[in-house]
């Protein structure tokens, strides 16, 4: 039963390749040429994925590195550099059968040896996410042959398959990098990958085009001569650029809330939600539980009460978004619906707030404000006011990024928001945030709201090994129950992202990392 | 002779007046909270401590911080301006990359400027002085205040709503059509389209604030005994207003210009920012935003440096413009 299942997604990726190939061929021939514009905000430090994985390095640098998977939007995995693979039926042991013919950028072929190099050296230094799951979870990392690769766990790890995608686990040239200082290595600056695209230009402050890889791969494609990535750093420019057709894709992380309703109006746009399903950010409010009033839970309770997300979403994000029930995502597998409900009563607040003992106007509370935008500084102001109706008292701190990461990492605060990846299993993006171990200072995002409960410790790790989906279910459903009823953060809601392109653009998001994808089957109509 | 060795006390002030804004700089960055690491693990979403302290490690962070600073100038003396390890590029050449473009659009926004500035002026203290076409004056005059008054981020954003998206005349951003392969003559042309917009969004405000002090400036010199004694003896306005009232009132007008120069930098940081123009203004607030010390030191090192070179100018011109300057 057990190996049977480990098959399954190699079935069902070559099904969906299959269908796609033939749904392709049905309507008709993909357009080869033209370039690509979109926006690369706010520019990459650089374009090396290994070394820095902000949103727009993985943007753009997802066209030129690859992994040894890609996801389906319902997180199913498919082949990218591993043409097919197995999971052993204890959960320790997974080989991969890579794709032949693959060339690094710079002709090289690329082999399993560049495989062990980079899971086992490269980002198990340099990776900030990677080599978290690598150094606790990887025993051994072996090339059994030109083209297959063995990788054997300390202990079964079920979404390790996941960390398999472009911005967590990008495939590196050893011939380049190995023996080499990493960080100072020359061949950053002009990187090479295995990717459908290839670096051309780069003129630091104005834009970044990358090449159609005539050598690559999949045969055909890309089908894309160019692409072309415009660093526009104003927000209302970026809009503008895209309304006047300048670049033809732009993302909600390009530009600001309020712009979006005009923009899905422009004339031939289209839209979509698609393609953040991998990520599914949530936003949410830290309360630090280290000291009063928050240390009390009816306290927290009475925040959750007197906060009326629907407004939150609706007014203050535009609408882009949807009221979180809890810590997991419900685009994430092992999402709970059922848990306990805050239905906004300012009435049960107060009376929560009562029951607490606590008098939260002698305990004045600091909003440590979240420097992502003037949205989150309303989203601060809108907080404010919600929790002085029912009693608090409140300031608020303004922060920039340095400031906020630093005061957030030595727990120096009261209340502020954050909002992070979940990483496609609550395993990966979830758990770092309330596992009492992860309070660990120097770090934003992880546990800086100081959240204790031995009994979920052991639920998570139970879950994170545990190799039968029905286990995790079971597991991962108590903890939402109970995270929600401790209110181990204020969860607010699941945001929604919305690419709008022009409509001549075709296959954009197709998988669970959407735009960071490879864009190998991306291609505009004549 | 003379005006040598004025230069050379000037430039060993200099020297110092930069090392000094450089140390004050080092350590008033070094007060906010907050530093590279902790910014770029906050970018990765990152939840290892050992990787922040690894990072504090590559970036030298972990010294004490007066030995960095020692680090620090020691480089500086030998023109080595460190390494920005955000952009794994030495802070030179990313400086150097950047400041032509930076240079560029400032010294046409100045000429822009200065220009119109004068020219406004001048027809507005004239139409004032003469008595004729009165409604001219207030016209320009409350022009000018408004302009004055306008922020340049939002002047800067009007404009492109109106020239780029309505008008489709002018190109919203960037300095030139990306992709599009232009050499020579070409090329200088669609630099120059790009231009137009940041070039004119810089220059609005000091434009305004050139035509009223000349027109001030103007209308003080054209009430003295001299003119009085030039109208008397026939002289057409014309040449009066150009020949005897122009010179003396270049002097407040070349002094300001010249302090507002290291101003216009400042400027340029938000204009740069709104056009998406590759310059220094911009790097200087990314490498603000993700605390890059190196790479912040070395902006403000060549924009303090670049005001005091600004400035050292402006004494120069003045002593052309009016001789008698030399004596003090």
């Amino acid at each position: 039963m057990r190996t049977q299942k480990t098959f399954r997604p190699v079935a069902t990726g070559i099904a969906l390749a299959l269908a796609l190939l033939s749904g392709t061929a049905a309507v008709h021939a993909q357009t080869r040429g033209g370039t690509l514009r979109a926006i690369a905000q706010p520019e990459p430090p650089t374009l090396m994925l290994g070394l820095n994985q902000q949103t727009p390095t993985q943007y753009v640098a997802g066209k030129i590195y690859e992994s040894l998977l890609t996801w389906t939007p319902d997180l199913k995995p498919m082949p990218g550099l591993a043409k097919s693979w197995t999971v052993s039926p204890d959960g320790k042991l997974y080989s991969f059968e890579l794709q032949t013919g693959v060339k690094w950028h710079d002709g090289k072929p690329f082999s399993s040896d560049d495989v062990v190099f980079s899971v086992d050296k490269f980002l198990r230094e340099v990776h900030p996410r990677a080599r978290v799951i690598i150094n606790q979870f990887v025993e051994s990392i072996k090339a059994v042959g030109p083209n297959k690769v063995e990788i054997r766990l300390k202990e079964p790890f079920a979404p390790f398959l996941k960390s398999f995608v472009s911005d967590n686990m990008p495939m590196v040239p050893k011939h380049l990098y190995d023996g080499t200082d990493y960080k100072s290595n020359p061949a950053n600056q002009t990187p090479v990958g295995t990717g459908p695209f290839k670096f051309k230009e780069w003129k630091k402050g104005s834009y970044i085009i990358l090449s159609r890889n005539p050598d690559y791969w999949q045969k055909g494609k890309p089908y894309l001569d160019e692409i072309v990535f415009n660093v526009i750093p104003d927000a209302a420019s970026r809009a503008v650029a895209f309304e006047r057709g300048d670049v033809q894709v732009v993302s909600a992380n390009d530009v600001d809330n309020v712009d979006v309703p005009r923009l899905k109006k422009v004339a031939n746009t289209k839209s979509t939600n698609a393609g953040w399903e991998m990520f599914s950010k949530q936003a949410y409010i830290q309360m630090n539980m280290r000291k009063p009033p928050f240390d009390n839970l009816k306290v927290r309770q009475a925040v959750m009460e007197a906060i009326n997300r629907k407004f939150v979403v609706n007014n203050i994000f535009f609408g882009l978004g949807k009221i979180a029930t809890g810590p997991v995502s419900s685009t994430t597998p092992f999402y709970e619906p059922n848990v306990p409900a805050y239905t906004f009563d300012l009435k049960k607040a107060r009376a929560l707030i009562k029951e607490s003992g606590v008098d939260v106007s002698k305990t004045p509370i600091k909003i440590l404000s979240y420097p992502y935008g003037a949205t989150w500084d309303r989203l601060g102001e809108y907080t404010r006011q919600a929790l002085e109706q029912v009693g608090f008292k409140v300031e608020i701190e303004s922060a920039d990024a340095g400031t906020w990461s630093k005061r957030v990492s030595d727990f120096d605060f009261d209340m502020t928001f954050s909002f992070t990846s979940q990483y496609g299993d609550p395993a990966l993006g979830v758990a770092r945030l309330y596992l009492a171990r992860n309070q660990v200072k120097g770090s934003a995002f992880v546990n800086n709201q100081g959240y204790v409960n031995p009994a979920m410790d052991v639920a998570w790790d139970k879950a994170a090994a545990a190799t039968s989906v029905e286990e995790r279910q079971r597991l991962y459903s108590t903890i939402q129950k109970t995270l929600v009823e401790e209110v181990a953060n204020g969860f607010l809601f699941e945001m929604e992202i919305p690419t709008m392109y022009s409509a001549k653009v075709h296959n954009l998001t197709q998988t669970a990392i959407g735009l960071n994808d490879t864009f190998a089957d991306v291609y505009i109509d004549k | 002779m003379k005006t040598l060795s004025f230069l050379f006390s000037r430039i060993g002030k200099a020297v110092f007046v930069v090392l000094g804004v450089v140390i004050v700089n080092f350590l008033l960055i070094r007060l906010a909270p907050g530093d590279p690491a902790a910014v770029m693990a906050g970018e990765s979403g990152s939840s290892d401590p050992a990787y922040v302290d690894q990072l504090r490690h590559d970036f030298g962070l972990d010294k004490p911080v007066w030995m960095q600073l020692f680090i620090y100038l020691r480089g500086v003396l030998r023109f080595d301006l460190g390494f920005s390890y955000r952009e794994r590029l030495p802070v030179l050449d990313l400086i150097l990359d950047r400041l032509p473009a930076t240079l560029l659009l400032m010294g046409c926004a100045f000429v822009f400027a200065i220009v119109l500035g004068l020219l406004v002026g001048v027809i507005s203290s004239r139409s004032r002085y003469q008595g004729r076409l009165p409604w001219l004056d207030s016209v320009l005059m409350t022009v000018s205040l408004l302009i004055y008054a306008t922020p340049q981020f939002w002047l800067a954003l009007l404009a492109i709503i109106f020239f780029s998206l309505q008008l489709d005349w002018l190109p919203p951003f960037g300095m030139e059509t990306v992709g599009a392969g232009l050499t020579g003559l070409a090329h200088a042309k669609d630099v120059a389209l790009h231009l137009i917009l940041p070039t004119v969004s810089l220059g609005c405000f000091f434009m305004a604030v050139y035509a009223r002090l000349t027109r001030a400036s103007m209308l003080e010199v054209l009430g003295m005994d001299f003119i009085k004694t030039a109208r008397a003896k026939g002289v057409p306005v014309g040449e009066i207003v150009r020949h005897h009232a122009l010179r003396n009132a270049l002097l407040p007008v070349v002094t300001f210009a010249g302090i507002q120069l290291g101003q216009m930098a400042g400027g340029a940081v938000l204009t740069e920012t709104v056009f998406g123009w590759p310059g220094i203004g911009r790097l200087l607030f990314d490498a603000l935003m993700q605390r890059d010390y190196q790479l912040l030191l070395g902006v403000f090192l060549v924009t303090s440096t670049m005001v005091v070179v600004f400035n050292l100018l402006t004494d120069l011109v003045l002593r052309f413009v009016d001789p008698r300057i030399a004596e003090a």
